[in-house]
């Protein structure tokens, strides 16, 4: 992240996926744990818990996720615990309450601007390997529907794509709504430098952002 | 573009009487080669080099009778040798000279000087601290190194200089021909693009091939080469691609270091192709330039022996987009006719030593004009006038019939490549000959036949393979844009 740039929240920056016609988990900002508990009831058990606030970033890092929270007790106490957890330069924060989403396969997604080419989108192999594995695409922005099918197929691991430990094939049509969607949004903003989409969460083949950051030039 | 490639006459500006001097060779290369136009030499003292008697100056020279200088001379000079051109009406010129922007700042001034100078003055430059051009419909070698390549179909643009030589040898090697080819330097006012941009719409040339190094403006390049691969398949390569290459490729033409994977999704989505090597940049340039495009991505494989077309489902098989298609039933009681019922009855299509004198025409156009197949690759041609020529050189020839054998065996191999031609051109369908026998023993009546029919003896059949996915990947790219 360069020092010119700023960072929507998760909040945020998932809304503005979801516009471009990316599936996003469903979400709910809270201020307080009984909102929390009431949230996630309405929701349906299990859900995650997250602090967020425009200027946190690195939330696994620093212990700001809860997963897999099955009772509203159980999110009652995370979101105290939660609040508890922010500091000064965090700034406003709430706790952010969205259905845990499942699945065996994470896929990453997301714009990134090169020197030489300019923005670009990309997607490949996500989760905690992904950098190691390395298995990701790049085309350059804008991109169409073909480009995007093109983009999936060109990713290596193409085992992961069909059938996998019970679960359907992803859904590839769904997975070029993201592409485009990505695409069309940093095409409609000069000012979007970067979108990391990480993880893209299959789940019974769909493949759903849980997670977003957007970087904006200052 | 047009005066560079085919201009009516040409001068070189520094014709050097000492053979070792690049004056002096740039001159023999375009007299050499059968250049048609007229040609003219500039040196200081006015000497006749190789029986053209050369002016002192451009400004000798007669007007409106040449369109290329070729510049061999200090890049000090050269301003007032562009200005000389300029009133000749000389509308090209290519340098060859160093100093300029390869050689720090003050070469960067002095090119920065020369393309305003030319800007000005209406010539287009090429290079600076380039070897030069080659245009085969023009019969003109205007460059300071080897070799003249065969006539042909691929036009070739790149960033080094060695590397034309390279694409050149190759093409002098295997056959296949070149339509035009430039070194362009330093690109100071001439860049790849500009002349991938030519080649689109040149009627010699049916094939771009490109080697690059570094690209300033990576978007802007694109979406030129997207415009140039719309119209003709353009194949490329890049040096530079790792972080080994990419140090190297800094000390070389100062380029930057590009991510690969973000240049390669670039390709992709432009429907460049790109190759991993420079003779594997020259054998796809060579296959589209002389192959029709498969039209889907089902290869049959037919071989004469069991092995190489084991190692060849290998190769059809790791490709991410051939296929080694299951063979037809119909097709299988075809071929069931024509051979004694040992053959594999499976792709691989082996023979097996059962075929007798026409078989493998027959065989070969069968499973051709069959409408799943959208390929053929073909081994064992060779292996007859193989065993000729030791029948030939060995102290039993020409008695005991080995003068009769050997000279069926050549015609049967001969017979064997023009039929590959014949029966791909008939069925409009890509035939890839593979045989190591291409380089092993290039006199070998067979890969003499494949080049006599202007198509490409491949190496093996892991470099056929290769070739063929390149192909297929380009024919699916303009099938699904309706390119």
């Amino acid at each position: 992240m360069s020092s010119s740039s700023t960072t929507l929240s998760e909040s945020a920056s998932l809304q503005l996926l979801a516009e471009a016609g990316v599936r996003v988990a469903p979400e709910r900002i809270v201020a307080s744990a009984g909102e929390a508990a009431e949230a996630a009831t309405a929701m349906g058990f299990p859900v995650v818990a997250k602090l967020c606030g425009d200027r946190i970033a690195h939330k696994t890092e620093r212990g700001l996720v809860r997963l897999n929270l099955g009772t509203a007790e159980a999110v009652a106490d995370a979101t105290t615990e939660l609040l508890a957890k922010a500091v000064p330069d965090d700034g406003d924060v709430a706790v952010l309450i969205a259905p845990m989403i499942r699945g065996n396969r994470e896929l990453i997604a997301g714009v990134a601007t090169d020197p030489q080419f300019g923005r670009t989108i990309m997607v490949g192999v996500g989760g905690i390997l992904a950098e190691a594995v390395a298995d990701v695409v790049f085309r350059l922005v804008p991109i169409t529907r073909l480009d995007a099918q093109e983009m999936i197929e060109d990713i290596a691991t193409q085992a992961l794509f069909g059938p996998f430990r019970g679960e359907p094939a992803v859904d590839r049509e769904r997975l070029i709504d993201v592409l485009v969607g990505l695409s069309r949004v940093v095409e409609h903003d000069p000012n979007i430098v970067s979108i990391d989409v990480n993880p893209l969460i299959v789940a019974n083949g769909v493949p759903i952002a849980v997670d977003a950051l957007v970087e904006m030039s200052a | 573009m047009k005066a560079l490639f085919d201009p009516r006459g040409v001068v070189v500006v520094g014709a050097s009487t000492h053979p070792g001097k690049f004056g002096f060779v740039a001159l023999h290369n375009v007299l050499a080669c059968g250049y048609e136009g007229k040609v003219f030499g500039t040196n200081l003292e006015g000497e006749t080099v190789l029986g053209i008697a050369c002016a002192r100056s451009v400004d000798e020279l007669p007007s409106g009778e040449i369109d290329l200088a070729f510049i061999c001379t200090p890049a000090s000079t050269n301003a007032d040798i562009l200005r000389s051109c300029a009133s000749k009406g000389i509308r090209a010129a290519f340098i060859t000279s160093a100093g300029y922007g390869e050689a720090g700042e003050a070469g960067r001034v002095a090119q920065d000087k020369l393309v305003a100078l030319a800007r000005e003055l209406g010539i287009l430059v090429a290079g600076p601290n380039g070897q030069g051009l080659v245009s085969t419909p023009a019969k003109l070698c205007a460059q300071i190194v080897a070799p003249y390549p065969p006539t042909g179909s691929i036009g070739v643009a790149s960033q080094s200089g060695n590397i034309v030589s390279s694409f050149l040898n190759w093409s002098l090697a295997t056959g296949v021909g070149i339509s035009r080819a430039v070194s362009a330097g330093n690109a100071a006012m001439t860049g790849v693009a500009d002349y991938l941009d030519f080649y689109s719409t040149d009627p010699a040339t049916a094939v771009a091939l490109a080697y690059v190094e570094g690209i300033d403006d990576g978007r802007s390049f694109f979406d030129r080469v997207a415009a140039v691969a719309a119209r003709k398949p353009l194949v490329l390569v890049k040096g530079g691609a790792t972080s080994g290459g990419a140090a190297a490729a800094a000390s070389h033409t100062g380029s930057l270091a590009t991510n690969d994977k973000v240049f390669d999704g670039a390709c992709r989505q432009a429907g460049v192709v790109r190759a991993a090597s420079v003779e594997e940049a020259f054998e796809a340039a060579a296959t589209f330039a002389t192959q029709p495009l498969p039209k889907g991505p089902n290869v049959v494989v037919m071989t004469t022996a069991g092995g190489w077309g084991v190692v060849t489902a290998d190769a059809i098989t790791r490709d991410r987009d051939l296929v080694l298609m299951p063979l037809p039933a119909d097709l299988m009681a075809e071929i069931d006719t024509k051979l004694p019922p040992r053959w594999s009855r499976s792709n691989p299509v082996d023979l097996a030593g059962g075929e007798t004198r026409d078989t493998i025409p027959e065989v070969m156009a069968m499973i051709a004009s069959h409408p799943d197949v959208h390929a053929l690759v073909y081994l064992g041609l060779g292996i007859q006038s193989n065993q000729a020529r030791l029948m030939r050189g060995g102290r039993f020839y020409p008695d005991n019939g080995l003068e009769r054998i050997v000279e069926y065996h050549e015609r049967q191999d001969t017979r064997f490549a023009e039929a590959a031609a014949a029966v791909s051109v008939a069925s409009g369908k890509p035939i890839l000959t593979a045989t190591e026998l291409a380089v092993g023993d290039p006199t070998n009546a067979g890969p003499v036949a494949v080049s006599a029919s202007g198509r490409l003896c491949y190496p093996s059949a892991n470099r056929a393979v290769t070739a063929l996915g390149h192909l297929y990947r380009d024919a699916r790219f303009r099938q699904r844009r309706a390119l």
